[in-house]
């Protein structure tokens, strides 16, 4: 018994033996092996999903079945494009400009806080702070944005603070704004993360170096810092880019009359006119498209 | 020799059997079962969410031995999609009115026989045989429940009491409106319109010509900076109530009756135009499985204990008025709440939902705005 398991391990260590002796021969087929799975993922479900919304956006829809008609057309894009009703016009370009605002605005919030925990705070305030960036991540995010809801409400804590100075009511609710306030708010710590990825790279020998030569600290910023870390922007822009670009739980809760995104339009038309949103939802991929190719002309994916 | 007589065997089974099936299909819906058979001892649904909540799905499982096992649709588009699209193996769909007629037309719900639903002739004579399931007297379901889409106000807040649907419309209650996130709202301007401007000629909320759609899109446009916010959730539309955000607006009983029990002051009413409503049915699908275990359901939700306990799990009115006494033994006064106990012409005024579609049923022209123009006009007054 005893010998029959021995050999049978041997046997088996043998295969093994084998096995890697096959693949150190041909390190092709180990990497064959190895990347086999994943592509194949990536193509079944990433790519492919993709590849049907791209083609199921020149198909159209029956209007009393919402079954989908298999006839090529450039139908759903002319809707789409269309000058005489610029609907869905007038919401891309609110949501491409919600999306800037939002990028620009957090890119401003993040970097002093970025500077100050790779630079100058100490290792216990930087955990502290690393903290305080990731702490609202652990919570969902509609929670996050209902309770924006009770904050910017007319009787919410907003306007009671400011009514407690003596100042008017801010208008808030339901606008655009509050939805732009939403929006820099929750996307702010994927800003954050990859300037400091990017500020935390720069050697202190170049600061040194810089002011050693005469330059003052604006100086040193503009000239040294700065285009160090502007890929750490462009990396953290995509993100919060693209994540406003996609959303529509925030209009939906806090934008009022007139505040719909690409996202909200997809949604309302995904059950009744599939086709229409396979073709709205291939805007927000054309625009990403374009911005991917820009920030890796500025050098953004060498700082992920 | 013997071989090819066998194959030739083979093609005229193979062929008889292409003419049974859709043979099989018709004899299916033309004749009407004519008695509940045992149960097949489970049971598929396709259903709005809680429509056989366990509270009373539970018993009906113990006496009949049907297992109930359900889907919760998202809109009526996905049930359509599911069901259309071969069904999926589903006995059972709870289909609103803006999809039941789909539903008939495309061929995928049978005709059911409402004798052998006890409860039917008790139901109100509005909900026995309304033109959303039933066609040229052929009953393709049973109606469930329904509820009216009524103006509601804060009547602290609102003096004098609105009559008409003119106060959501009016800039005096500018930026304290409200009104539902959904296309259907189109047909209440119209409904509006239809009494306050006779000139346009509306015979029908739901089948609209162009001028008269157009009419009705600019009255939304025109109300939209009046507007607080369009509102999706019923649980949105009670927080603007409660925080006092909201004065006025278009809103169902559920939420006023939620809002009456935490002590809200406001008030709903039926405007002097009259209001749409929603009414929905349980259809059998066209190649149900259990059918008996569907035609037991069919029957043991009309009944009236269970039309009570459904009513006050989702927030709806019954069918079957019957059920007035048990609602109120679970909820005081719930049944006049839901409108259960108001005169039949009640529910006769309501214009419940139906799907728009090209042909007007008034005039016979084609040129009605359907669906997809109603989706699409209604991206262009809330986008």
């Amino acid at each position: 018994m005893a010998v029959d398991a021995a050999r049978e391990a041997g046997s088996f260590r043998g295969a093994r033996l084998r096995l890697s002796s096959v693949l150190w021969r041909r390190p092709w087929l180990k990497l064959v092996v190895l990347l086999v799975p994943p592509v194949a993922a990536f193509v079944a479900v990433y790519a492919a999903s993709l590849g049907a919304m791209l083609v199921s956006s020149f198909w159209t829809s029956d209007s009393f079945t919402a079954a989908i008609v298999h006839t090529w057309t450039l139908d759903q894009y002319r809707a789409i494009f269309s000058l005489s009703d610029p609907t869905y016009l007038r919401i891309a370009g609110r949501t491409i400009g919600m999306a800037a605002a939002v990028t620009v605005t957090d890119a401003i919030l993040a970097f002093p806080l970025a500077f100050f925990m790779a630079k100058i705070a100490g290792r216990r305030t930087r955990s502290l702070l690393f903290v305080m960036v990731l702490l609202p991540l652990w919570s969902s995010y509609l929670v996050r944005i209902y309770s924006w809801t009770t904050i910017l409400s007319k009787s919410g804590p907003l306007n009671w603070f400011l009514n407690g100075l003596g100042l008017p009511d801010a208008q808030l609710q339901f606008t655009n704004k509050a939805m732009w306030i939403v929006f820099s708010y929750v996307w702010l710590p994927f800003m954050i993360l990859p300037i400091y990825a990017a500020l935390e790279r720069i050697p202190g020998s170049l600061l040194e170096a810089s002011r050693d030569l005469g330059a003052r600290g604006s100086r040193t910023f503009r000239s040294v810092i700065l285009p160090l870390a502007f890929p750490g922007v462009v990396a953290g822009s995509i993100f919060t880019f693209s994540l406003t670009l996609g959303d529509y739980i925030t209009p939906l809760l806090v934008g009022g009359p007139g505040s719909s995104l690409i996202g909200n339009i997809v949604s309302e038309q995904s059950a009744s006119n599939l086709t229409f949103a396979a073709a709205y939802a291939m805007v927000p991929v054309g625009v990403m498209a374009l911005y991917i190719a820009l920030a890796r002309r500025l050098g953004a994916f060498e700082a992920l | 020799m013997r071989k090819r007589i066998r194959s030739w065997h083979v093609v005229l089974a193979g062929l008889v059997a292409m003419l049974a099936v859709p043979a099989a299909g018709v004899s299916k819906t033309s004749a009407l079962p004519t008695k509940i058979g045992p149960g097949e001892g489970a049971l598929k649904v396709m259903e709005w969410g809680q429509y056989t909540d366990p509270s009373f799905a539970k018993k009906f499982e113990q006496q009949t031995g049907c297992k109930i096992q359900r889907k919760d649709a998202g809109s009526s588009n996905e049930m359509f999609n599911i069901i259309h699209g071969g069904g999926n193996g589903y006995d059972l769909v709870s289909a609103s009115g803006d999809a039941s007629l789909r539903f008939i037309y495309a061929g995928d719900v049978v005709p059911v026989n409402v004798n052998l639903i006890p409860s039917w002739k008790d139901f109100l004579p509005a909900f026995k045989s309304p033109p959303h399931n039933t066609i040229k007297g052929v009953h393709y379901g049973v109606s469930l429940q329904w509820g009216p889409n009524t103006l509601i106000y804060n009547t602290k807040k609102v003096k004098p009491a609105p009559t008409s649907w003119s106060a959501i419309y009016s800039p005096k209650y500018k930026g304290k409106i409200s009104v539902p996130n959904n296309p259907i709202q189109i047909a209440d301007a119209a409904l509006y319109l239809q009494k306050t401007k006779p000139s346009l000629g509306i015979k029908d909320p739901y089948e609209l010509t162009k001028p008269q759609f157009d009419a009705a899109v600019t009255l939304l446009k025109k109300q939209k900076p009046l507007l607080l916010r369009y509102w999706l959730y019923p649980a949105d539309d009670e927080k603007d109530f409660k925080t006092g955000d909201a004065f006025i607006g278009a809103t169902w009983p559920l939420q006023t009756l939620t809002l009456q029990a935490s002590k809200v002051p406001v008030k709903e009413i039926i405007p002097k135009e009259g209001v749409t409503g929603w009414a929905d049915t349980w259809m059998l699908t066209k190649n149900a499985p259990h059918p008996n275990c569907a035609y037991r359901w069919m029957a043991y939700a009309a009944t009236p204990q269970v039309q009570a306990k459904q009513a006050l799990v989702f927030g709806e009115t019954p069918v079957n008025p019957k059920a007035c006494p048990y609602m109120n033994k679970i909820q005081k006064g719930s049944c006049a709440g839901y409108h259960l106990s108001a005169p039949a012409a009640y529910a006769k005024s309501i214009r419940f939902w139906k799907t728009p579609v090209k042909t007007c049923g008034w005039g016979g022209r084609t040129d009605c705005k359907d669906q997809q123009a109603w989706n699409n006009a209604w991206a262009s007054i809330t986008g």
